[in-house]
């Protein structure tokens, strides 16, 4: 009788680290859907173009690696670094940019650190911050205006024309500032009635901006729901805003409004699928609750009072630099002990 | 309704009782050999007390421990002793250990038992030892000798008696099925302990998925102070942790036992078999087993004599060999695969499951750790799974234990749940054993160290001895030399203007022509022998060289030790080697010497 050998335990719940990526997708695809309806194609071609561009990277150093290349894309986290890279770009965003953008965060964030689960930093934030420091023009004239699919946004063809071959056709119609760098920018010379003006801000808060927020609270919403992300880092990272905003920012002549914040940026993008990454975030419930609320904090912080009009990717990456730190002084306190035993051996008891 | 509380984690995995539940327990036959491991308990190996052809009775000890903790091996039944040798066990190493063969005969023909009708009147100590003599040791799992466990430490009151009916592992329902049918002998042993202890509380904790085994307890606890607790499910409930948490809201301390916060916990199987030990005067020769898994046709509870085979339990169950996998002993949280189906129930067996094809299918391939967490919210005892992974992984013991790594319970939970289908449980096993083998290593070298600086500062204090002895003598013999000086200026003095050497050289040279005058002369009286006495002579000189040699090489390895080290004694231990190459160099002149002369004398005896 040959029987097998295998070590406890012989049970195993089933869901891989390649459907809980394919979750994370599902649940984006209500925002990606919202952003297209609002903005036209542009999302779309950029989430396809980054997708398939992060596959074919990803594909590329595992092999220079020697690592099984299918094994490790069927993990569908490369998948997950383009979309995210494809929901955060400017809807017109160059080819080459995105493209620069999602080399950087598969080969340079993520695989020359080791690959899958040993990157310090969000590789799609890590991209996103290449390209807006050293591309700032592309990466800010090159938001679409909010205009539904149906009543005038370009079309299909122009806005591949547009990404892919740079031709400047009508971009005048087509592009418009966001409405936190529109407000950032005018509410210097201007009150906040004067600001509101702006087409930007048509609809309850910025026109176009707030469905999509919505839609990615849902999917959101929805991960939390699976058990796939914990409640932690969203709540902190909105908390985080929130406190700041109640804290300094009520002067809606001075600075701009918690709604804006919450609603008109890539606030509820940045809360549940980008600040959730795993990977390089706090582990333990405690840590991952400082560790949103610095973010939230940072956004805040950047938007209010530095030189970007949105912060999510630099508020992820230096809270990212945070991680190791955070975890050392937020373990949970283990069954059968008086308190947890924070940072490295042998400087605490516990 | 008893207030419950909750531990933290935990999982839900697929039940799979129903498949043993459905049958009544039925009794396994009697097997062609029994098969009694010597140590089926915590502590030492029971003794054997039997020789091979020796006709045993049913209860009859054949093995006990006389030194050390242990309880004694009782003959499951009536028969012959046919062997005393190694067989395998149950071990996940599928290691083989010292086992007593049995053959039945047949007429299970009882030894005379003492039953106790009113245990009340004898003396604690009396009953305990009972307990012992009956060969009780936890049937849970770990094989604990239940009578030192109710003998808590002195300055230790147990409040809480706690008996887990929890049986949170898939697959496993012995203690259900003893619950169902056996619900009065579970509560008079519990009432036998109860006695024992005198607590304040005694509850049966019992998972909410098992309504049948709760009534039947309800109904056999009718009249008693003892409380039925039903608990919700959820693995691991039966960890005796996380059943102390859930019942009296209390943690056990890292590292200590339950009576440190004043509960005790106790197993249904061994609460039926005090009561039998007390009330019948019967030993723990049977236990209740589950027989499961989709590669038996008919699964379920079997009232099994200690020593049965597991294949004769499988075979009773109708297993199907073209359908089997594996074989776990226990369940498939915390079990462990068998090598073979040869071993036998022990007292601590509690489930075999024959897993078919499919069944509990083999993970897919280790993933990287996404540092997701689900293993953190999983985990009953709160600790950090991946970061105990990442530092079992990287052999960062220090680090791992500052985590409390030996808090961990190896419940399997974070395995269960980890997407990357990383086998944690594994590489936790792995760093408590380095860690434990790195102890036992430093223990050793701590040990050796202190044994060769104790050697170093003897052979320092004799170094020092020595060299007093030799300035001792120095000074002696300089004061001789002075002394002689001083009688020879006198005697110059005196005008004797001897040449003290020519004087030396002439008595040699006296002495000298005495002893060849004398050889010949013995070598006339005895032409044929051969000239002995000169033999020894090259000898001793030989000796004496090699001596000389051997010291010079020690004199020169201390010099090199020295100069490396950069001693101050360099100057003086180069003297030393100066004068011990002068010592070599007149050995050898001398032996030169003295087989020439050897040479020399047969020719001259001729």
């Amino acid at each position: 009788m040959a029987l097998a050998q295998q070590s406890s335990p012989h049970a195993h719940s089933a869901r891989p680290t390649s459907r809980v990526m394919l979750w994370v997708i599902l649940a984006a695809l209500p925002g990606l859907l919202a952003q297209t309806l609002v903005f036209g194609w542009g999302n779309l071609i950029n989430v396809v173009w980054c997708m398939a561009l992060a596959l074919a990277s990803e594909a590329l150093f595992l092999k220079l690696r020697h690592k099984p290349v299918g094994f490790f894309l069927r993990d569908n986290t490369a998948a997950v670094t383009g979309l995210l890279l494809g929901l955060a770009l400017p809807q017109f965003t160059p080819w080459w940019v995105s493209g620069i953008a999602v080399i950087a965060a598969i080969i340079v964030a993520k695989q020359l650190y080791g690959g899958l689960g040993s990157n310090p930093f969000n590789p799609a934030m890590v991209g996103y911050a290449l390209v807006l420091i050293s591309f700032p023009v592309a990466m800010t004239t090159n938001w679409a205006e909010a205009s539904t699919l149906w009543s005038g946004a370009p079309g299909l063809g122009e806005t591949l024309a547009k990404i892919f071959s740079g031709t400047q056709v009508a971009v005048d119609g087509w592009t418009m500032a966001t409405p936190l760098d529109e407000y950032k920018h005018k509410i210097a010379t201007h009150t906040a009635e004067e600001v509101l003006v702006h087409p930007t801000f048509g609809g309850f808060v910025a026109r176009g901006w707030e469905w999509v927020n919505i839609a990615f609270l849902a999917g959101g919403l929805l991960l939390v729901l699976m058990k796939i992300i914990t409640w932690h880092i969203p709540v902190a990272f909105l908390a985080g805003i929130v406190a700041m905003s109640l804290l300094f920012g009520t002067n809606a002549d001075q600075y701009a409004p918690l709604q804006l914040h919450l609603l008109a940026g890539g606030t509820m993008l940045g809360a549940f699928f980008i600040a959730t990454d795993p990977v390089s975030a706090a582990t333990s419930h405690q840590g991952k609750l400082i560790y949103g609320a610095g973010i939230g904090i940072l956004v805040y912080l950047i938007r209010t009072w530095g030189n970007y009009p949105d912060a999510v990717a630099f508020a992820v990456l230096l809270m990212n630099f945070a991680v190791p730190f955070i975890d050392h002084y937020t373990p949970p306190r283990t069954y059968g002990h008086h308190k947890a035993r924070r940072g490295v051996p042998g400087r605490s008891g516990g | 309704m008893t207030q419950l509380w909750d531990f933290a984690g935990g999982i839900h995995p697929s039940e799979n009782k129903h498949q043993s539940t459905d049958r009544p327990v039925r009794k396994a036959a009697l097997p062609d050999l029994l098969i009694l491991p010597l140590q089926q308990h915590i502590g030492e190996p029971a003794e054997v007390a039997v020789t091979i052809g020796d006709r045993v009775l049913k209860g009859q000890v054949i093995a006990d421990v006389s030194n050390g903790m242990g309880v004694p091996v009782h003959a499951p039944t009536s028969g012959v002793i046919t062997g005393i040798e190694q067989r395998s066990v149950p071990h996940p190493s599928g290691m083989a250990d010292w086992c007593i063969l049995l053959q039945p005969d047949g007429e299970e023909q009882w030894c005379s038992l003492d039953p106790v009708s009113d245990y009340k009147k004898l003396d604690r100590n009396q009953v305990l030892e009972r307990i012992r003599q009956a060969g009780i040791a936890g049937m849970g799992g770990a094989g604990f000798p239940t009578d030192i466990k109710l003998r808590p430490p002195k300055d230790r009151k147990v409040d809480t008696l706690i008996v887990n009916g929890a049986e949170c592992e898939p697959y496993i329902t012995a203690d259900d099925m003893t619950m169902r049918e056996q619900a009065v002998a579970v509560i008079s042993g519990l009432q036998v302990m109860a006695w024992i202890l005198r607590p304040s509380r005694c509850v049966v904790g019992i998972e909410d998925n098992k309504p049948e085994a709760i009534a039947a307890m309800r109904e056999a606890v009718q009249g008693t102070q003892i409380e039925i607790a039903v608990i919700p499910t959820k693995y691991p409930s039966g960890g005796e942790k996380q059943l102390i948490q859930i019942l009296t809201g209390l943690e056990v301390p890292s590292g200590g036992i339950p009576a440190d916060i004043g509960v005790m916990c106790q197993n249904i199987g061994t609460a039926v078999a005090v009561g039998q030990a007390i009330f019948e005067g019967k030993p723990l020769i049977s236990r209740m087993v589950t027989i499961t898994g989709d590669a038996v046709s008919e699964p379920g509870n079997f009232e099994t004599l200690i020593g049965t085979p597991v294949s004769q339990l499988l075979e009773q169950a109708g297993l199907r060999e073209d359908k089997l996998d594996r074989l776990i002993l226990g369940g498939p949280m915390m079990g462990y695969t068998l090598t073979t189906d040869a071993v036998p129930v022990v007292k601590t067996s509690n489930c075999v499951i024959a897993v078919a094809h499919g069944e509990l299918p083999e993970p897919p391939p280790e993933q990287a750790c996404i540092r997701c967490g689900q293993c953190a919210l999983a985990c009953p005892m709160e600790l950090l799974p991946q970061q105990l992974f990442w530092y079992s992984k990287a052999a960062e013991f220090e680090k791992a234990e500052h985590l409390n790594l030996f808090d961990c319970i190896e419940c399997g939970a974070c395995s269960y749940v980890c997407p990357s289908s990383i086998p944690l449980v594994q590489y936790y096993r792995f760093a408590k054993g380095e860690i434990r083998t790195q102890r036992a290593e430093q223990l050793k070298a701590d040990r050796a160290r202190e044994r060769f600086e104790a050697r170093q500062a003897r052979l320092e204090r004799e170094q020092q001895e020595k060299e007093e002895r030799r300035k001792q003598r120095a000074q002696a013999a300089a004061e001789a030399q002075a002394k002689k000086q001083a009688e020879a200026e006198q005697a110059a003095a005196q005008g004797e203007a001897t040449d003290d050497r020519a004087a030396k050289a002439a008595l040699v040279q006296q002495a000298l022509e005495r002893k060849k005058a004398k050889a010949a002369a013995q070598a006339k009286e005895q032409p044929a022998a051969p000239p002995v006495e000169e033999m020894p002579d090259i000898e001793a000189l030989e000796k004496q060289l090699t001596q000389a040699e051997a010291k010079l090489d020690t004199m020169q390895g201390m010099l090199e030790e020295a100069r490396t080290q950069q001693a101050d004694n360099v100057d003086k231990l180069e003297r030393a080697v100066a004068k011990n190459h002068d010592r070599v160099n007149r050995a050898r002149q001398a032996l030169e010497d003295a087989r020439k002369q050897v040479a020399e004398a047969p020719a001259s005896s001729q």
